[in-house]
C-alpha cells in the first residue's frame, strides 16, 4: 500500500526534529491539557462558567471563530493569482495557504462546538439524522461550506503531496476543478458567515449591508498577514524556499485589500454619526463609551490606528521591501483584524441589548483556557502538516528515498536534504 | 420507516434502557474517559424530535418524564400534550397606563412556570421609563429598586416573548427546535435545542432565555402541572421563554401573569373572536406595539386605557 507508506513517512518526518521543536510540541502539548481541562470543566458545569450572559448571548468564542473563518478564506488570495495567472513564484507557496486553510477551520469547527449548550446534540444538524433547517437557517449553510471547505482543501493537499511523494504529476483534470470550487467557497465561508450576522434586524450594529464586504477585504488582510510571517519563520528553520520577490507580492495584493477595509470602514463610521439615529448608541459604546462604560474604547481605537499605519507600511514601496518594517506592518494589521472581527464585532452588537440594558462582558479564565487549547490544536496540526509539506517538496522526501530509509534512522539524513532543522 | 419499524425501534429502546446498569457503566466508563459527566440518558441522547414521534413513543417519553420528575421533586407530575385548540390565535395586551411596576407578575411567572431560581431566569422584564422621554428603551432600567412602586415621574414597560406572527427566532434555528403553533405560541422542544443561541440573537425582545447553568428550583416551590412544551423542569444548556402559560391557556384558564396582575393591566384572548376583550381594545384604545418597523407582527400590544 502505497497510501500507507506515505502515511507512515508523514509521521517519521513530523518526529524529526531538534531540541526546539520538541519544545514547541510540548508547549503546544500543555496548552491543549490546559484548554481540555478547562473544557471539561464547562461541559460539566454548563455555560455558567463562561462570562456569557443572556444579554450578551455570543462572546469570545464566536468572535474567535469569526476570525479564524475569515483567516481561513484568505487562502483564497495566494490560489487566484498562482492558478489562475500561472503566476510562478506563488503556485508552490499556495500548497501552505491551503494547509492553513485546513488548520483555520478546524478551530472554527472547535469553536463553534465549544459554544454549544449541548454539544452531544450536534448530530441535531445533520441532514437526514436530524432536522437541518435548510434553507432558511444560515447557521446551517456555514456549517456546510464550513465542513465543505475543509474536506475540499484537505483532500487538495493530500492529493498534492501524495503526488509528491509519488514522484508523478499529479493531475490537472482533478486538481483544477477543486481549485476551482474552492475559490468561490472560499468568498462563500466568509460571506455566509457574515450574513449569519447581518441578516438579523433585531441586531443594527450587524445589520448592515457592507458586512460581508467588509468581512472578506479584512480577510484578505489578516490571513496573508499570517502567512507573510510563517514563511519567514519557516525560511530560517526549515528548508522551506521562497523568494522575496513573492513575499513582497504578497504584501503589495495586502496593500490594496487594506485601502478597501478602510474605505468601508469608513463608509460606515460616515452613515453611522451623520444620520445620528438612536441606533447610534453602539458605535458610540465601541468608539467613545456611554457613560463610565469605556471598555472597548483603547481597543476600538487600537485597531483603527493600527489598521492605518499598517496600510502605510504596505503601500510604501520603501518600508514593504525592508522586513523590519514589511513584520511590523503584518503584526499590526494583525491585532487590527483581529480586534475587528473579533470583540468589535460581537461584544457592540450586544452592548447594550436589545432592552437598551448593559452587561459589560469580559471573558471568564474558562473562555480563555479553551481557546487556548483550540488554538494549541490548530497550531499542532498546522505543523504536522507543513513538516510534511517541506519534508516533501523541498526536501526530497520521495517513495524512493522511503524504501532507502526503511531501516535506517531518518535523523540521519538523505540525499537533497543538507539543513538540520534547529 | 413504517409504524411498526417504529415501534420495534422504540422496543429496542426499551429493552435497553431497562439495561439500566449498562448505562451506569457506560457513563461512569466516559467519566473515567474524559472527566465529562453525562447528564442525559442514551435514550435522551438518541431521541429524535418530539414533533416526528409516533403517538406510541410520545405517550412513552412522558409517562417516563412524569415518573421522572416526580421521583426528583417529590411530587406526583403531571406533563400534558394537549395539542392548541382550533379556531383559537392566542393575544395579549398590556394598558401602560395602569401598570405599577410592582414585579408580581415577573415571579408569578417564575413560580408557575419553573424558571430556575438559581441561576435566575425571569421571563418578564419590566423596564422603568422616564415620563418625559416616554417609551425609550435606550434610557430604560430593569434593575429598578426603590422601596415603593410606582415612582413619581416614572412609568413601567413589562416585556416578554411578544409571540410574533413573524418570528425570527424559528427562521434561524439550525435544528428547527422551536417554532410556532396553530394557536401562535412560540415554544421550544427543550430535549431538540441544542443551545447555539442563534435565536437568542435574532430575538428584537430579549425574550430568550439561556440555562447557562443547572437550573435548581426547590423542591416545595415546584409547579408539578406542566407542558411538555412549556413549563416542564428544563435542563442547561439549552433554551426557554414565555409560553403565554401554555399549559394553562390551553385548558381555557388565563395566564398566571393576567391573574396575579393587582391593577388589571394584562388583559388575555383569543383575536379570531370578534367578541373577545382583546379585539375590543385593538378596535378602541391606542394600540401600539414594540419595534413595529422589524416587521415581526407581535400578538403583544401596549395600549395606554386611561
Amino acid at each position: 500500500m502505497k497510501f500507507l507508506k506515505f502515511l507512515r513517512l508523514s509521521v517519521k518526518v513530523f518526529f524529526r526534529g531538534g531540541r526546539y521543536f520538541y519544545f514547541w510540541i510540548g508547549f503546544l502539548t500543555l496548552l491543549m491539557i490546559w484548554g481540555a481541562s478547562g473544557y471539561i470543566h464547562q461541559f460539566n458545569n454548563g455555560l455558567i462558567e463562561t462570562n456569557m450572559r443572556d444579554s450578551v448571548s455570543w462572546g469570545f468564542y464566536i468572535g474567535n471563530f469569526t476570525f479564524l473563518v475569515g483567516v481561513a478564506a484568505a487562502s483564497v488570495m495566494l490560489v487566484i493569482p498562482a492558478y489562475l495567472y500561472e503566476w510562478k513564484p506563488i503556485k508552490e507557496v499556495v500548497i501552505f495557504g491551503e494547509i492553513l486553510a485546513v488548520s483555520s477551520v478546524l478551530m472554527c469547527l472547535l469553536f463553534i462546538a465549544v459554544d454549544m449548550g449541548r454539544p452531544l446534540r450536534f448530530w441535531h444538524m445533520l441532514p437526514v439524522l436530524g432536522t437541518m433547517n435548510f434553507p432558511s437557517s444560515i447557521l446551517t449553510w456555514d456549517f456546510f461550506v464550513l465542513n465543505s471547505y475543509l474536506l475540499l482543501n484537505f483532500f487538495v493537499v493530500t492529493y498534492l503531496l501524495y503526488n509528491a511523494f509519488l514522484k508523478k504529476e499529479y493531475n490537472k483534470s482533478i486538481v483544477m476543478p477543486l481549485i476551482f470550487i474552492s475559490i468561490p467557497l472560499a468568498v462563500g465561508i466568509h460571506t455566509v458567515t457574515a450574513f449569519l450576522y447581518n441578516g438579523m434586524p433585531a441586531r443594527h450594529f450587524w445589520n448592515s449591508a457592507i458586512l460581508a464586504p467588509k468581512f472578506l477585504t479584512s480577510a484578505f488582510c489578516s490571513g496573508p498577514a499570517v502567512m507573510l510571517i510563517l514563511f519567514q519563520i519557516l525560511r530560517k528553520i526549515t528548508n522551506f524556499k521562497i523568494k522575496d520577490e513573492v513575499i513582497w507580492k504578497i504584501a503589495e495584493l495586502m496593500a490594496y485589500a487594506m485601502f478597501i477595509n478602510l474605505f468601508l470602514i469608513g463608509s460606515e463610521i460616515f452613515k453611522e454619526y451623520y444620520s445620528d439615529t438612536e441606533q447610534l448608541i453602539y458605535h458610540h459604546y465601541l468608539f467613545s463609551g456611554i457613560g463610565k462604560q469605556k471598555d472597548l474604547v483603547v481597543y476600538s481605537w487600537s485597531s483603527l490606528i493600527f489598521g492605518i499605519i499598517a496600510f502605510c507600511l504596505f503601500l510604501i514601496p520603501k518600508t514593504r521591501k525592508n522586513f523590519f518594517t514589511l513584520n511590523i506592518g503584518a503584526v499590526l494589521i494583525y491585532i487590527s483584524v483581529y480586534i475587528e472581527k473579533g470583540i468589535g464585532l460581537i461584544i457592540p452588537a450586544f452592548t447594550p441589548d436589545v432592552l437598551g440594558q448593559f452587561y459589560i462582558y469580559t471573558p471568564s479564565w474558562t473562555e480563555v483556557r479553551v481557546a487556548a487549547g483550540i488554538f494549541s490544536a490548530g497550531f499542532l496540526l498546522f505543523t504536522f502538516m507543513v513538516k510534511v509539506a517541506i519534508a516533501i517538496i523541498f526536501e526530497g522526501f520521495d517513495i524512493d528515498t522511503y524504501e532507502k530509509l526503511k531501516s535506517k534512522d531518518i535523523f540521519r539524513g538523505i540525499k537533497g536534504y543538507h539543513k538540520e532543522p534547529s | 420507516m413504517t409504524t411498526n419499524d417504529k415501534h420495534n425501534k422504540t422496543d429496542k429502546f426499551k429493552k435497553f434502557t431497562r439495561k439500566n446498569f449498562l448505562e451506569t457503566a457506560a457513563s461512569a466508563a466516559g467519566f473515567m474517559l474524559t472527566g465529562c459527566k453525562f447528564d442525559s440518558s442514551l435514550e435522551e441522547l438518541f431521541r429524535q424530535k418530539f414533533r416526528t414521534l409516533s403517538e406510541a413513543e410520545k405517550k412513552e417519553i412522558i409517562d417516563r418524564l412524569e415518573k421522572k420528575y416526580s421521583k426528583k421533586y417529590g411530587k406526583k407530575f403531571k406533563v400534558s400534550r394537549k395539542e392548541p385548540i382550533e379556531g383559537t390565535l392566542f393575544g395579549y395586551a398590556l394598558d401602560l397606563s395602569r401598570c405599577i411596576g410592582c414585579r408580581r407578575c415577573v415571579y408569578a411567572c417564575v413560580k408557575e412556570n419553573n424558571q430556575s431560581r438559581k441561576p435566575q431566569i425571569h421571563w418578564i422584564q419590566v423596564l422603568q421609563m422616564e415620563d418625559e422621554k416616554g417609551t425609550d428603551l435606550f434610557h430604560s432600567d430593569v434593575h429598578y429598586n426603590p422601596p415603593k412602586v410606582p415612582e413619581e415621574g416614572h412609568f413601567y414597560m413589562p416585556v416578554a416573548c411578544q409571540q410574533c406572527r413573524n418570528p425570527q427566532c424559528t427562521t434561524v434555528c439550525p435544528v428547527k427546535a422551536t417554532w410556532q403553533e396553530p394557536d401562535g405560541i412560540v415554544v421550544v422542544d427543550y430535549n431538540w435545542c441544542i443551545g447555539c443561541r442563534n435565536c437568542m440573537a435574532a430575538c428584537p425582545y430579549g425574550a430568550r432565555h439561556f440555562n447557562w447553568g443547572e437550573p435548581h428550583i426547590p423542591q416545595d416551590e415546584i409547579n408539578p402541572n406542566t407542558h411538555y412544551l412549556g413549563n416542564r423542569p428544563r435542563m442547561k444548556g439549552v433554551v426557554e421563554k414565555c409560553t403565554f402559560c401554555i399549559q394553562r391557556v390551553r385548558i381555557g384558564k388565563y395566564p398566571s401573569c393576567v391573574e396575579i396582575c393587582p391593577v388589571g393591566a394584562r388583559k388575555f384572548g383569543n383575536l379570531l373572536d370578534p367578541e373577545s376583550e382583546i379585539r375590543y381594545i385593538l378596535k378602541n384604545k391606542r394600540v401600539f406595539v414594540l419595534k413595529e418597523e422589524l416587521n415581526t407582527q407581535p400578538k403583544f400590544y401596549y395600549f395606554f386605557g386611561i
